[in-house]
């Protein structure tokens, strides 16, 4: 790991005056991602500012019904309120099947929306990769992709996003709230918050250096039944082959995200609209202009027989 | 082939020797001296914390992981390194009430923070009642991430207590059980890779006072 200087920083202002101020540096909260990459130099912040004691914890009710999540509220915390999970039970069905329970204790809200992905030529520092080395090309196309992005991708770039949690967001339609360097605060829909890889998949999202998350909202509840399901190669703590996070209402219409497919939770509108016909309307609809590869092609029947299930289970 | 002769070798006898032919090649010959740009000494930075009951001030290197302040600086060894990327558990300890990796976690991001190790939760004489039943349920073969099991099946009871639901909870709503389907769901974090889960899982029950 690089040597790097480390400051705490007690306010919002503190966080982005530091980061202004500082050469190369970068934000850690929960920690569990960046210093992984930092230990094998895929990071190398010459600077840390510790977020985590920021006073954004807290789960509040928003005055137009729904719910303001602190940038800092642990995942287990988030999985586990009683208003999540009464209301918005797809967001804790997503945020359980992620990760482990010692790492949901540690990772926050804004980490998990930030977290890199795990495509292992990322991880690989060995090989080319035009996310970690901007121009080195791209090792999975042409190698290993069974675990890779079937939509969205581009030449340079086939990894997915590897959360479970913004899958959920997404499907709730979150917003994500957060304060530059300036002091300007900005709020984001989850649907513009990643940036298609492109010829710069290094870039992964729209904030600016030093912007920081400082809340992510959801809107008042939307009723109907809560499925999130995920396929791995493993029964737990595993990341996603593929997943499906959906709320269906009483007469059949509802709300589709996808994960394990692209560079970001994939959601078609639509797709949503195709709900009441069934699961192969709405993967035709979802999944239009996918480009598998050969060893990621059982994507495409995996998402809609996984849907099929899950309509069939939200029927009862 | 491996010889007789080397079969009985220690494990702390092939440390031993490891370290010294690591020494023999990195001391440098006291005539050569090539001019090199100085390299800027590491950042460090003082942490206070309180470390099984007992308050503990550090100086370290920033880059100091928990697990290696606990390990190399504390010299508490019973939290092992395993994978040291979060993925097996072998370092999980216990920060203020919760369970994590501290392999992944900074030394110095946890200021004023109650840390449990497994040397705290018990001793060879006054064992833990989740220390303890590995013992009867012989819930380990090497013993290495038997540590990580064990803080994180402290850990896991006061989470199905405190109501935080799993991958397996049926009901969102409804208080967790402790179950054997729970336990092992939330207990995939820590790997042991001689398999005694089983037994890991029996010892775990019994704790709870549930059967396997």
């Amino acid at each position: 790991m690089k040597s790097f200087t480390y400051e705490r920083a007690d306010t919002v202002a503190a966080a982005t005056a530091a980061f202004a101020r500082a050469k190369d540096a970068r934000f850690i909260a929960g920690g569990t991602n960046l210093l992984d990459l930092m230990k094998l130099e895929i990071e190398t912040p010459a600077h840390l500012i510790d977020v985590s004691r920021l006073a954004l914890d807290r789960i509040d009710a928003t005055p137009e019904g729904g719910l303001r999540i602190g940038a800092m509220v642990r995942n287990t915390d988030l999985a586990s309120d009683t208003r999540v999970r009464r209301d918005y039970g797809l967001l804790s069905r997503a945020l359980v099947a992620g990760a482990s329970g010692q790492l949901r204790n540690k990772a926050t809200t804004a980490g998990n929306l930030l977290q890199r992905t795990r495509c292992p030529y990322f991880y690989d520092t060995n090989q080319p990769c035009n996310k970690r080395k901007p121009g080195t090309g791209c090792a999975a196309i042409g190698g290993f992709h069974r675990l890779h992005a079937v939509i969205g991708a581009s030449d340079a770039c086939i990894a997915t996003h590897p959360s479970d949690m913004a899958v959920a967001m997404r499907a709730l339609d979150a917003s994500v709230e957060t304060v530059d360097a300036a002091g300007k605060a900005r709020v984001i829909p989850i649907a513009d918050f990643y940036r298609a890889p492109g010829t710069t998949p290094h870039l992964e999202t729209v904030l600016a250096p030093g912007e920081l998350i400082t809340a992510v909202t959801l809107p008042k509840p939307v009723g109907g039944t809560h499925i999130y399901h995920k396929v791995r190669d493993r029964a737990s703590y595993a990341f996603a082959l593929i997943s499906v996070g959906v709320v269906v209402q009483k007469d059949g219409t509802g709300r589709v995200a996808l994960g394990g497919v692209g560079y970001k939770p994939w959601r078609v509108s639509a797709a949503d609209a195709e709900l009441p016909r069934g699961a192969k309307a709405v993967t035709a609809a979802l999944l239009d202009g996918a480009k598998p590869g050969h060893e990621n092609a059982y994507k495409l029947p995996l998402v809609e027989r996984t849907l099929a299930g899950v309509l069939a289970q939200a029927k009862g | 082939m491996q010889t007789p002769a080397e079969f009985e070798l220690s494990r702390r006898g092939m440390l031993v020797g490891g370290a010294a032919s690591v020494a023999a090649v990195t001391i440098p010959p006291v005539t050569a001296a090539p001019t090199r740009p100085a390299t800027p000494p590491p950042a460090t930075a003082k942490v206070a914390f309180e470390v099984n009951g007992t308050a503990r001030e550090l100086e370290v290197d920033t880059r100091t992981s928990l697990l290696d302040a606990l390990r190399e600086q504390l010299h508490l060894t019973g939290t092992k390194k395993g994978c040291d990327h979060g993925q097996c558990g072998a370092c999980t300890v216990i920060v203020d009430g919760r369970r994590i990796n501290s392999c992944l976690t900074l030394a110095v991001m946890h200021e004023g923070d109650k840390i449990v190790t497994i040397e705290g939760l018990g001793t060879p004489d006054k064992m833990h009642p989740m220390q303890d039943a590995f013992v009867v349920h012989d819930g380990y073969q090497c013993g290495y991430c038997t540590p990580g099991q064990i803080c994180s099946a402290v850990a896991v009871l006061d989470e199905i207590k405190a109501g935080i639901p799993s991958h397996v909870t049926a009901d969102l709503n409804a208080a967790p059980k402790v179950t054997a389907t729970e336990l092992r769901e939330r207990m995939s974090g820590n790997i042991c890779r001689c398999g005694a889960y089983s037994n890991i899982i029996d010892a775990i029950s019994d704790v709870a006072g549930v059967k396997a």
